[in-house]
C-alpha cells in the first residue's frame, strides 16, 4: 500500500460541553441532549445514537429543562424564558419570558395541552400550548423558596414540585397546594444547609424525590407519607428517571453513578411489591446531569460531557452494537476543514474560527500560525468551510453567514469580509466550496443555494431544492438530508440530475469522487454504498460489497463515519474516519471475508512482500491516532490527522466530586 | 490416609419434638455384618439390612411402654434382647411378630444397659453399677441386685472390648463433678476404679484394645481429644481405692465461640478418629461435618458436608459410620490405611508392601459395636455388596494364588471396570504390592504384562509400591523399567542410579533384544540417523564452525585433521551405545533429581562406567546443538537443560577420575570448549541486552508535542 507522511496535529483546543439536560421521545425515538453552551443536539434511537441534528447554541443561553409535546420541543433556562426549537431550521422558533423569574424545570401534562414551568419566585406557571405560540394561562403557589423540579401525575391533575427542604403537591383543578412533603436535611451535612429536591418523579401512586442529602425517598401519594428511603450516595441525588411501566427506576448521583430501583415481589409470587435497589453503574466521573430511560437503554449525561447509552440487557448471548456501552463524546460531524491545495486547517469553536496556515510553501512541513476569527453577535457557529485554493472562508450562524476573503503576501495576511451577501442565503446548515473555488453552496432546510465568487465580490446564482450533507465535485453536487434521501444535481445544467435510493438509516459522510464522479456513501450504520452519478446506478464495488456483506468488526464500531476522502495519487482509495480510527479502502483489492481477521496490519508487517497481496484485503484501518477528529488527504500523499487527546480533555474538566482512590 | 465413601442413606429419622433429638438410641450389629439393629428412643426396634436400606423386621411395645436401652442381637442363640420401662428384659427371635407375646421378665432393679460381648453371653449392667450375665440373670429375674455406685452417681458411657481374649466391661460414672471410670474383668474377676483428670464429663468416648490394656479417647466440649491409656491388671481382685487415669492429649479441634454442645467421636484405629459435631476448621458456620482426624499428625484426613442438623450422635459398625443429620440416618463407608508423615513425602520404605491383603483394613473397633475381630472383619467385608474396595478384598485373595496367564486377565479385567479414579489409585496400589511380594517370594512367578498395564494405568508411584522398580532391574526386564521411569513422578535418587548403573553395565547386545516404547526409541533413531547422513550443516546456538576454527584450532588434543577443518567440537560424532540403551538412557536423564542427593550416589559409578555416559551426555549435547531435536519430534526428549545439568553432576562426582584417566582427557577438553563457548555467548547476549533496553525505553517515550509530523506504512 505504501507510506504516509502523517501531520499529526494536536492543537485543536476543542472543549466539548456539559449535559445540562435531557428528554426522550417515545413516539418518534428521538433524544433530545441540551448542553450548557445553549446547543441541543438530536439523537436518534432507531439509527444506533446517530445524531441527526444540531441546534446551536447561543452565549447567555441556558438550558436547565426539555420537553417533548408531541413533535415539538420546549425549553427553559435560568433565563427566564420559555423557548420552542425549530427542529427543521435548527434554530429558535419563538421564546416567550415567563416572568417568574429563572425557570429550574418545564414539565407538559400527559395530555400534551399544557405546559408548567418552576420558577425562581416559588410559582409553578401554567401554559397552554397552542399551534405556533404558547399562552400563560395561571399561576400556582407562589411562596417563597424556588422550585427547582415539577412532575405531572399521569392523570393529569395534580403536580408535584420539589423545593427546598420539602415537595408540594397542587391541585390543578383548584390550583391550590394539598400536601407539604418535608423533607429531612442529611445528617452528614450540617443541619443548617438546606436540602434540595433536585429532582421529583409522581408515580401513578407514589411520588420519588431524590435530594442534596443523596437520599431517593418514596411518598406515598394519598397520605404524604414516607414509605421508603434509600440512602444512595453521600452527596446529591441530581436526577430520577422511570420507565414507562414504572417497574424501574434510576437515579443520577454526583459522584458519576447511575442507580437503579426496581419494583420487586417481596416473596417471589406473591402481590406485594417492594421497590428494591439492585444495580449501580459507574461510566461518568462527574456529576450525572441529566437521565433518559429509553426501553432497554438507560441514556445518562452529565459534567463530564459523555453521553452513555448503557444497555440494560446484559445477559444477552450474541454481542451486538446494540447489546454494548456506548460513549458518544465528540460531535459526529466535522469541525475542521482543511484546503486541499493551499494546506489549510479551519478549525470551528463554538464563539471563534482559528485558521492555520502553512508559512513555507516550499516543503512539506507545515508550518503553521494561527488566524483569530472573532465573531459578533452572541449565536454560536454552526457551520464553516474553507475554499481549497485557501481564498475564501465563510462561516454561518443561525443569524447570518459571512464570508471573508483571504489574501496573502510574503508573510502579511490580510482577511475582509465580503460585503452584500445575497439575501436568500439568511443562514445555512451545511456550507461547501466548489473545488476549483468559483462557487460556494449553502444548504438551508429547504434548498441549495449558488453563490458565484469572483475577486469583486459575490453573486447569487440560483436556488436548488431541497438540500444537509453535501459535496460536489464541480460537476456535480450531492446533498442529503435528515430524512436520509439524497440528492444529486447537475451544476453545469444547474438542474437536479436524480435521486439516490433511500437507506433505512442515516448518512453520516459522504463524498464525490474527484475522477469517477462515484458517489460514496457511508451511512450510521456503517455500510457503504458506492453510487456512480453518470450511470445513476450503484457501481458493481457497491454491489459486491452488498453481496458479500460488510465484515463483523467494521460494523460493530460504535461511532459513524464522519468524513470520506479520496487520494488523488490513487483513484481506487478512499478514506474514510470516524472518531477512533481512520480507514484506507483500496477497492482494487477484495473484501475480507467474514473469517477472515479484519486487523491485519501487523500479521501483513510480519509476512514478506511476496505474500502480502495474498492475505491482504481491501479495509486498511489504522487506529493509531485517537480520537480523531479529522482525517483528510492533501496532494502530495501525505495525510493531516487532527487529533485531541482524552486526557486534555479531562484536565479541562472541573474536579470531580469524589474521585476512586486505590483501595478505597 | 483416610477415606469418606458415598453416603447413603439408611432410614428416615423420627424427629423428637423441638428437633433436638434425632429419635434413635442405639445402633447394634446384628446377625450379619450387613445388619443392624436400629433401636427408637420412643417404642421400637428395627432390624435393616444396609447394603439394601432394608428394613427386615421391625417391632414395637405397647403405647405407654418404653424402651429404655438399646436392643442388641445376641448371636450365641440368635435372640433380640431389649430392656422396657428400665426393668423388663424382652427378648425375642427373628420369626416372633409380635413383641408382647414374646419372652419377658422383670428384674430388681434398674437397668442402664444391656451389652452384647463377641462370643459370650450378653452382659447386663445395672445402673448401680452391678453387672450380670444374662442368662444367669433371666434364669433367677428377682435376685437380689447389690449397689455398686452411689444413688446420685450416672452412668454416661459404657462398652465391652476383648482384652487378651477376656471381655472386659468399662463405664463411666459421673458424680459430684468426678467422672471415674470402672473396669471389670470376669477371668479373672477384677475390678478397678480410675478417676479420669480434669473432673468434667467428656461429651462422647471411645475404647479401643491395645497392648496390655485400653485406650480410651474422650472427647471434651472445649474441643479436646484426650487419650489415657488404662492398664489391665493380671492379677485379678478387687481394688477399691480409685486411682488417678493420667491423660495424653490427642487434638486440640478448633471450636470457633464457645463450646460444643453435641458432639461424638469415634476411634477408628489407633491413628484415626471419626468425630461429628466439630465445626470444620476451614468451612465457614452454620456447617456440619463428618471428619476424620489423624492424631499422630493432626491433620484432617476426610471430611463429608452433613446437610440439615447434626445430632451428635455417630455410631461405627462393620467399617461403615451411622450419622443422624437432618431428616435421615446416613450410612458412610470409610477406609483407614496406615500413614506416616515419611508416607506423605513419598520418601517412606513402607513395610505395608509385604503386609498381607487383609492388612489394608485394619479391623475398626467401636464402642458400640464391641471389637468385632479381623476375622469377623474381613467375613464382613467380602460379603457385603457394598462398595468396590470390598471387591478389591476378594480380587486381592485371588490374585495370591491365580497363575501369571489368570493374572494377566483379571487385572486387565479389574482396571477396565473400575471407573472412579480414586478407587483405581487405592486398587493399583494394593495389587501391585501384592504381585511384587508374590514375586519375590515365588522366584518363578513373573507377571509381566499385568505389572506392565498397572503401571500404564498411570495410578502408581514409587511410593506406592517401592519394590516394584527393583524387582524390575533384577529380573532385567528393562522394558518395564522404562514405565516405571516414565511414569513415576517419586523415584529416589539411589534407585535412578542404580538403574543408571545397570544400563551402562548391561551389553548392547543384550539390550537389544528387549522391546521398548515406540517412541522414545524412533527419537533416539531419528538423531543417529540425522549423525550418520548429514552431520550439522545448519548449526546454531552460537556454533558457528569459522569461528570455532579460530577458536580451538590449536588445540593439542585435536589429532585428526578432519577435526580441525570441520569443528572443534565433534558435533557430529557417533553414538557411542547402542540404541536401546540410549532410549534407557534417556529415561534417567528425565528423572526428577535433587542434585545434592544424587551427586552421593553418582560417585558409586565406576570410571569406564563414567566416561560411557559422558561421551553419550556429549553426543546428545551436539545433537541438540545442531537443532536436531526440533526435527525429531517426540513426546518425551530430554531437555538441553537436563542433559547439562547431568554432565556438570557426573563432572562434580568424579572430577579427580576423570582428569587421571588419559582415555578421558579428550573428552574433559572438549566440554571445556563448550563451557568457553557459552561463556562467551552469554558475555555476548548481555551486550546486546543493553542495547534492547535502551531500544525498549526510546520507544516508551511517547511524544506529547502539539504538532508533529510522522511516517506511518499501512500494508
Amino acid at each position: 500500500m505504501g507510506e504516509f507522511t502523517v501531520h499529526r496535529v494536536r492543537f485543536f483546543h476543542y472543549m466539548p460541553s456539559g449535559i445540562c439536560a435531557m428528554a426522550f421521545n417515545r413516539r418518534t425515538e428521538r433524544l433530545a441532549v441540551a448542553r450548557t453552551d445553549g446547543s441541543v443536539e438530536l439523537y436518534s434511537r432507531t439509527d444506533h445514537f446517530f445524531q441527526e441534528k444540531v441546534v446551536p447554541g447561543r452565549q447567555q443561553r441556558s438550558i436547565q429543562a426539555l420537553c417533548w409535546v408531541g413533535k415539538r420541543l420546549f425549553g427553559a433556562g435560568l433565563s427566564g424564558e420559555i423557548a420552542e426549537f425549530d427542529l427543521d431550521n435548527l434554530r429558535l422558533k419563538f421564546s416567550q419570558d415567563a416572568y417568574g423569574g429563572p425557570i429550574w424545570s418545564i414539565v407538559c401534562n400527559p395530555q400534551g395541552t399544557h405546559l408548567a414551568a418552576g420558577c425562581e419566585d416559588g410559582t409553578v406557571k401554567l401554559f397552554e400550548i397552542l399551534e405556533d405560540q404558547i399562552r400563560f394561562e395561571r399561576n400556582m403557589g407562589g411562596q417563597k423558596g424556588r422550585i427547582i423540579s415539577l412532575a405531572w401525575h399521569s392523570s393529569g391533575t395534580k403536580i408535584a414540585a420539589g423545593m427546598i427542604d420539602m415537595i408540594k403537591v397542587f391541585d390543578l383543578d383548584s390550583g391550590n397546594a394539598v400536601q407539604r412533603l418535608l423533607v429531612e436535611r442529611g445528617s452528614r451535612m450540617q443541619q443548617s444547609q438546606e436540602c434540595v429536591v433536585w429532582s421529583v418523579l409522581f408515580l401513578s401512586d407514589i411520588i420519588v424525590s431524590g435530594d442534596s442529602a443523596g437520599k431517593v425517598k418514596m411518598w406515598d401519594v394519598n397520605t404524604g407519607t414516607l414509605i421508603k428511603n434509600h440512602q444512595v450516595t453521600e452527596w446529591d441525588v441530581l436526577t430520577l428517571s422511570v420507565s414507562q411501566d414504572e417497574t424501574s427506576l434510576f437515579a443520577g448521583t454526583s459522584e458519576g453513578t447511575v442507580v437503579q430501583f426496581q419494583l420487586l415481589d417481596v416473596v417471589l409470587g406473591q402481590e406485594e411489591k417492594e421497590w428494591v435497589r439492585t444495580r449501580t453503574f459507574k461510566n461518568h466521573t462527574h456529576d450525572v446531569i441529566a437521565l433518559a430511560e429509553a426501553d432497554t437503554v438507560i441514556i445518562s449525561g452529565g459534567m463530564d460531557t459523555q453521553l452513555v447509552v448503557r444497555p440494560l440487557l446484559d445477559k444477552l448471548d450474541f454481542k451486538s452494537r446494540d447489546s454494548s456501552l456506548l460513549k458518544i463524546l465528540f460531535p459526529q460531524r466535522s469541525l475542521v476543514s482543511c484546503a486541499k491545495k493551499a494546506g489549510l486547517l479551519l478549525f470551528q469553536y463554538p464563539t471563534h474560527l482559528e485558521l492555520w496556515l502553512k508559512t513555507c510553501p516550499s516543503v512539506h512541513l507545515m508550518c503553521l500560525f494561527p488566524v483569530r476569527l472573532g465573531l459578533q453577535g452572541e449565536d454560536h457557529v454552526c457551520c464553516s468551510a474553507v475554499a481549497p485554493c485557501g481564498e475564501w472562508i465563510a462561516y454561518s450562524t443561525t443569524s447570518g453567514i459571512r464570508l471573508y476573503r483571504l489574501q496573502r503576501d510574503n508573510k502579511n495576511v490580510s482577511i475582509t469580509k465580503v460585503p452584500k451577501l445575497p439575501k436568500v442565503l439568511r443562514h445555512a446548515h451545511q456550507l461547501c466550496f466548489s473545488p476549483d473555488s468559483s462557487h460556494l453552496y449553502g444548504t438551508t432546510s429547504s434548498a441549495v443555494h449558488v453563490v458565484a465568487l469572483t475577486s469583486a465580490g459575490c453573486k447569487f446564482e440560483h436556488s436548488l431544492k431541497p438540500n444537509s450533507c453535501v459535496d460536489s465535485d464541480g460537476k456535480f453536487l450531492a446533498s442529503a438530508n435528515s430524512n436520509s434521501e439524497i440528492h444529486i444535481y447537475n451544476m453545469h445544467k444547474l438542474k437536479a440530475h436524480c435521486t439516490v435510493p433511500v437507506y433505512r438509516s442515516g448518512v453520516s459522510a459522504m463524498g464525490i469522487h474527484p475522477e469517477t464522479n462515484n458517489l460514496v456513501i457511508v451511512h450510521a450504520d456503517h455500510q457503504i454504498f458506492e453510487f456512480s452519478i453518470e450511470q445513476m446506478q450503484y457501481t458493481d464495488w457497491s454491489r459486491r460489497v452488498q453481496k458479500e456483506g460488510l465484515h463483523h468488526v467494521w460494523l460493530e464500531r460504535d461511532t459513524p463515519v464522519i468524513n470520506v476522502t479520496f487520494n488523488p495519487q490513487n483513484p481506487n482509495h478512499v478514506i474514510l474516519h470516524d472518531s477512533y480510527m481512520f480507514c484506507i479502502i483500496d477497492q482494487s483489492l477484495p473484501l475480507p471475508d467474514r473469517k477472515s481477521q479484519f486487523h491485519n496490519q501487523l500479521t501483513l508487517k510480519s509476512l514478506p512482500e511476496a505474500e502480502r497481496l495474498k492475505h491482504s484485503h481491501a479495509f486498511k484501518e489504522c487506529k493509531l491516532y485517537q480520537p480523531l477528529l479529522c482525517v483528510d488527504m492533501l496532494e502530495n500523499q501525505s495525510l493531516v490527522v487532527v487529533e485531541r487527546p482524552l486526557l486534555d480533555i479531562t484536565t479541562n474538566l472541573p474536579a470531580p466530586v469524589r474521585q476512586k482512590k486505590f483501595a478505597t | 490416609m483416610a477415606a469418606l465413601y458415598e453416603a447413603t442413606t439408611l432410614c428416615v429419622l423420627n424427629v423428637g419434638p423441638g428437633g433436638s433429638d434425632s429419635g434413635i438410641s442405639g445402633i447394634e450389629p446384628s446377625a450379619d455384618d450387613d445388619q443392624v439393629v436400629v433401636t427408637d428412643s420412643a417404642r421400637s426396634v428395627t432390624v435393616y439390612k444396609v447394603s439394601d436400606k432394608k428394613a427386615l423386621g421391625s417391632w414395637t411395645v405397647k403405647q405407654g411402654q418404653t424402651v429404655t436401652c438399646p436392643a442388641i442381637y445376641n448371636p450365641q442363640t440368635s435372640e433380640y434382647v431389649v430392656v422396657t420401662d428400665s426393668k423388663v428384659i424382652r427378648v425375642w427371635k427373628d420369626s416372633d411378630i409380635n413383641i408382647d407375646r414374646a419372652f419377658k421378665t422383670t428384674v430388681s432393679a434398674d437397668v442402664w444397659r444391656v451389652l452384647s460381648v463377641p462370643d459370650s453371653e450378653p452382659l447386663v449392667l445395672f445402673q448401680r453399677g452391678a453387672v450380670r450375665r444374662l442368662d444367669t440373670l433371666l434364669a433367677d429375674p428377682q435376685q437380689p441386685v447389690e449397689n455398686v455406685l452411689p444413688e446420685e452417681a450416672v452412668i454416661r458411657w459404657s462398652a465391652v472390648l476383648n482384652v487378651e481374649q477376656q471381655p472386659c466391661l468399662m463405664f463411666l460414672s459421673e458424680q459430684k463433678g468426678e467422672t471415674l471410670l470402672l473396669m471389670q474383668r470376669r477371668h479373672p474377676d477384677s475390678a478397678a476404679r480410675y478417676r479420669l483428670e480434669g473432673g468434667e464429663a467428656p461429651l462422647s468416648c471411645s475404647a479401643l484394645p491395645c497392648d496390655g490394656g485400653v485406650r480410651l479417647f474422650c472427647l471434651y466440649s472445649s474441643g479436646s481429644v484426650y487419650e489415657s491409656v488404662v492398664p489391665i491388671r493380671g492379677a485379678g481382685g478387687v481394688v477399691e481405692e480409685v486411682q488417678p487415669l493420667p491423660r495424653t492429649l490427642l487434638l486440640n479441634l478448633p471450636v470457633g465461640e464457645g463450646k460444643l454442645e453435641s458432639a461424638s467421636a469415634v476411634s477408628l484405629d489407633d491413628a484415626h478418629v471419626a468425630l461429628v459435631g466439630v465445626p470444620h476448621p476451614s468451612a465457614g458456620p452454620g456447617k456440619d461435618f463428618l471428619c476424620i482426624w489423624n492424631t499422630n499428625f493432626q491433620t484432617l484426613q476426610a471430611a463429608k458436608e452433613m446437610a440439615g442438623r447434626i445430632y451428635g450422635q455417630l455410631w461405627c459398625s462393620c467399617g461403615k459410620l451411622y450419622v443422624p443429620h437432618g431428616k435421615s440416618l446416613s450410612v458412610i463407608p470409610f477406609k483407614c490405611q496406615k500413614s506416616s508423615l515419611a508416607a506423605a513425602m513419598g520418601k517412606l520404605r513402607q513395610a505395608g508392601s509385604n503386609v498381607p491383603a487383609s492388612g489394608l483394613y485394619t479391623s475398626v473397633p467401636s464402642w458400640t459395636a464391641a471389637t468385632p475381630d479381623m476375622r469377623s472383619t474381613k467375613r464382613t467385608l467380602l460379603r457385603s455388596r457394598d462398595v468396590s474396595f470390598l471387591r478389591l478384598n476378594q480380587f486381592l485373595e485371588d490374585v495370591k494364588i491365580a497363575s501369571a496367564e489368570e493374572v494377566q486377565k483379571k487385572v486387565s479385567a479389574f482396571l477396565s471396570n473400575l471407573k472412579n479414579l480414586h478407587v483405581i489409585q487405592v486398587a493399583a496400589g494394593g495389587l501391585a504390592s501384592v504381585l511384587v511380594s508374590r514375586c519375590q517370594e515365588q522366584p518363578g512367578f513373573y507377571p509381566h504384562s499385568a505389572l506392565v498395564q498397572l503401571v500404564h494405568s498411570q495410578c502408581l508411584s514409587y511410593s506406592v509400591c517401592p519394590h516394584l522398580l527393583t524387582l524390575a532391574l533384577e529380573k532385567k526386564d528393562y522394558a518395564l523399567c522404562q514405565f516405571c521411569l516414565q511414569v513415576f513422578p517419586d523415584i529416589p535418587e539411589a534407585v535412578a542410579c542404580s538403574c543408571l548403573k545397570a544400563f551402562l553395565s548391561e551389553s548392547d547386545g543384550t539390550l537389544d533384544t528387549v522391546s521398548l516404547e515406540r517412541d522414545s526409541v524412533a527419537f533416539v533413531e531419528g538423531l543417529i540417523a540425522n549423525s550418520t547422513q548429514e552431520g550439522g550443516e545448519t548449526q546454531q546456538n552460537g556454533f558457528c564452525p569459522t569461528t570455532q576454527v579460530e577458536d580451538g584450532g590449536g588445540g593439542p588434543t585435536h589429532t585428526t585433521p578432519a577435526v580441525l577443518t570441520r569443528s572443534s567440537m565433534p558435533l557430529d560424532m557417533k553414538c557411542p551405545v547402542g540404541l536401546h540403551k540410549a532410549v534407557l538412557l534417556n529415561e534417567i536423564l528425565q528423572v526428577a533429581y535433587s542434585d545434592c542427593f544424587l551427586l552421593l550416589h553418582l560417585k558409586t559409578l565406576s570410571a569406564p562406567q563414567v566416561i560411557l555416559f559422558l561421551q553419550y551426555l556429549q553426543f546428545l549435547y551436539g545433537k541438540y546443538s545442531q537443532d536436531l531435536h526440533t526435527q525429531v519430534s517426540a513426546l518425551r526428549s530430554p531437555a538441553m537443560t537436563q542433559i547439562l545439568d547431568w554432565i556438570c553432576l557426573l563432572v562434580d562426582a568424579h572430577f579427580t577420575v576423570l582428569v587421571m584417566a588419559p582415555e578421558a582427557r579428550e573428552l574433559l577438553s572438549h566440554l571445556h570448549k563448550v563451557v568457553r563457548l557459552q561463556v562467551k555467548v552469554f558475555s555476548e547476549l548481555g551486550k546486546i541486552e543493553g542495547c534492547l533496553q535502551a531500544l525498549q525505553k526510546a520507544k516508551q517515550s511517547g511524544d506529547v508535542c502539539q504538532y508533529s509530523i510522522e511516517v506511518i506504512e499501512l500494508f
